[in-house]
């Protein structure tokens, strides 16, 4: 169970997220946002509950597919939306674009544009909160292509072998770009894995918010009294390409339309309206006033000045 | 001062530092009971405990990247990397990660993390652990490079590179850690980066020297006094920073150089030093800047191979007379 108060929360989180992901998408079409873009459209219920169930003092490292991690972990829209615009007001004053950026007061660590590359940072960000005594847990999302990759299993491994306060979030979205997972994966289920390392794996519908929640909660309360970390497998489906402009020469239109209907806010949304007591009236209006956020943060992102090029030497060192 | 040799000045500083600092920590494969391969850390296990003093599995991706992410949230990290050339295994977390988040979050966060290991010839070790590597660490931006020479120098450097709030490359040499000199006791006792050392003064020709080469260099400088040439060795102990102005410095004075180094020639430090000469002291010069590097070949078992490969005491003396030739 979720209480309604965080329920609501989740939902417009989700609805957030959505939004911006739009927005986003059609600012890279309009060549506004350069670079790549990976679009999280149809994974928010991941973020959105596991980052609910978070301080704001924890951690999480995040992915190339980082923009819904970023903004469930609270982060400002405006400055997001400046960070993929290479705006100085951004996050990371257009250093880091849409695949590298990170917001460290607010505990995230940073997207990664290296498959794999957060896993062992994860883990060390929970050594160190074990180090230090304190009870924050980190969270590392990764997708599933990650899971092949060395470091994932020397990080659960380690991880494992020192009891370290981290959950490990596999977002499980069926394709390593163009890859099915039955091309790349050697098991069915990537939990299963975490039999190899001796601790906790579960396999979830990651486009049900009760089951993520469940399976999460699980995890971060495991983490957060020191018995060590979980793997958990949330299997949910992207409806956009791997990048904005993939041609998805991989999969049929059918085969996202079926997704479409498992949609995890569409979901939600049912949910709210027929077990909570929300009405339809009130869900709209939530849904007006954050599409009124995100061409807030349009604006102010649109509005802010470019980095100066004299500038670029920054920070390469601390001195 | 207190005499000590390059190994024990290593594990001086780190215990020093980790009584100073407790966010500082030291992990790595064997550097607990077993003190590390080479004994840098021999002792730390029993002063500060197992969380403290971490033996690791072999995972060296994992071991530098759980060091980035533990710096990223406030801990100083001191990882051991066994052998130099298993940086290779690690190079994500080392030149896409640590070298670039504090960059690519616009100067928001800070990796304060020592890599720590040894490398080069001297035990027989061939192909796959003999090798000098510092060149990949100078070449891509964000990480700093330090190769002490001696053991005063790898006690200075070291507690820079961990006071400081960079990633650092500290890059030891295996035949240097049993070589011993004068330490000072100073537990402060730190020296900057970016300062090379002048080993030797000379007017005849520079001689830029780095790590195990540094000794190789003097020795040779000995014999070419007896000749009559007097040769400037410097030592710019760091390459991240290069103290660009020292070298240039020595080069406007004598008017010729030579670089000498144990990595590959090809692409080596000695390229980039070599360039730097001729870019801003060209109108000293009276001949061709020269580098002495490790043949194009990887480094061979048998030590007559290996010697072939590596530039010896006769290979400097013979470079330095031709170079004394040219103008």
């Amino acid at each position: 169970m979720i209480e309604v108060v965080r329920l609501m929360r989740i939902y417009e989180s989700m609805l957030t997220i959505r939004a911006f992901e739009e927005r986003a998408k059609r600012l890279f079409e309009r060549a506004v946002v350069r670079g790549s873009v990976h679009l999280y459209i149809g994974e928010e219920a991941v973020a959105a509950t596991v980052c609910s169930l978070l301080r704001e003092d924890d951690y999480i490292t995040s992915t190339h597919r980082g923009h819904g991690h970023c903004i469930a972990k609270g982060a400002d829209l405006g400055r997001t939306l400046a960070e993929l615009m290479g705006r100085e007001s951004g996050y990371c004053r257009g250093r880091a674009g849409s695949m590298h950026i990170a917001d460290v007061t607010r505990g995230n660590l940073g997207a990664n544009a290296i498959v794999g590359g957060g896993i062992p940072i994860a883990t060390g960000a929970a050594l160190a909160t074990s180090l230090k005594g304190t009870d924050q847990v980190v969270v590392s999302f990764f997708g599933d292509g990650a899971a092949n990759q060395g470091v994932f299993h020397e990080s659960l491994n380690l991880a494992a072998l020192w009891k370290l306060p981290v959950v490990y979030v596999c977002e499980n979205n069926g394709f390593a770009i163009s890859v099915p997972l039955t091309q790349s994966t050697s098991v069915a289920d990537i939990a299963v894995r975490a039999g190899s390392y001796g601790i906790p794996g579960a396999t979830v519908d990651g486009n049900d918010v009760f089951a993520v929640n469940d399976a999460a909660l699980e995890a971060i309360t495991r983490a957060r009294a020191g018995a060590g970390p979980s793997l958990i497998e949330c299997r949910t489906y992207r409806w956009e390409g791997h990048w904005a402009g993939d041609p998805q020469v991989y999969r049929t239109r059918e085969e996202v339309r079926a997704w479409k209907e498992k949609c995890p806010i569409k979901r939600l949304r049912a949910y709210l309206v027929d077990h909570a007591g929300r009405s339809s009236e009130e869900l709209d209006l939530l849904a007006k006033r954050v599409e009124q956020m995100i061409d807030d943060a349009e604006r102010f992102a649109s509005q802010s000045p470019e980095p100066d090029p004299a500038s670029v030497m920054d920070d390469v060192f601390s001195r | 001062m207190a005499d000590k040799k390059y190994s024990e000045a290593i594990r001086d500083v780190l215990a020093e530092e980790m009584r100073r600092d407790p966010r500082i920590f030291v992990m790595g494969e064997d550097v607990a009971e077993m003190g590390g391969v080479f004994g840098c850390t021999r002792g730390l296990l029993q002063e500060f405990g197992p969380r403290r003093v971490r033996n690791t599995p072999i995972s060296e991706a994992a071991i530098v990247g759980a060091g980035v992410g533990a710096a990223l949230a406030g801990m100083r990290p001191i990882v051991e990397l066994m052998y130099m050339d298993f940086a290779f295994i690690a190079m994500d977390q080392i030149l896409n990660q640590a070298a670039k988040i504090r960059y690519i979050y616009g100067g928001k966060a800070a990796v304060p993390l020592v890599i720590r290991g040894q490398q080069g010839v001297g035990r027989g070790n061939a192909a796959t652990h003999s090798q000098s590597v510092e060149t990949f660490f100078m070449h891509i931006p964000g990480v700093m490079v330090a190769m002490p020479s001696t053991p005063r120098d790898a006690a200075g450097l070291l507690r820079t590179a961990i006071r400081g709030s960079d990633p650092v490359v500290f890059i030891e040499h295996k035949a240097l850690y049993a070589t011993s000199g004068d330490v000072p006791s100073d537990s402060d006792f730190a020296l900057p980066f970016g300062l090379a050392e002048i080993r030797r003064e000379g007017k005849d020709v520079t001689l830029v020297a780095t790590s195990f080469m540094v000794p190789r260099a003097l020795a040779a400088a000995g014999k070419l006094a007896q000749e009559g040439i007097e040769i400037e060795v410097v030592d710019p102990r760091t390459l991240v920073p290069l103290d660009e102005e020292a070298i240039l410095r020595s080069v406007k004075k004598t008017g010729r150089a030579l670089v000498l180094h144990e990595a590959h020639r090809t692409c080596g430090v000695g390229a980039e030093i070599a360039s730097l000469i001729q870019e801003r002291a060209f109108r000293w010069l009276k001949g061709p800047v020269r580098r002495l590097g490790a043949r194009q070949c990887p480094l061979p078992f048998n030590l007559a191979l290996e010697n072939a490969v590596i530039p010896q005491e006769n290979d400097v003396v013979a470079a330095v007379q031709e170079t004394c030739r040219d103008g």
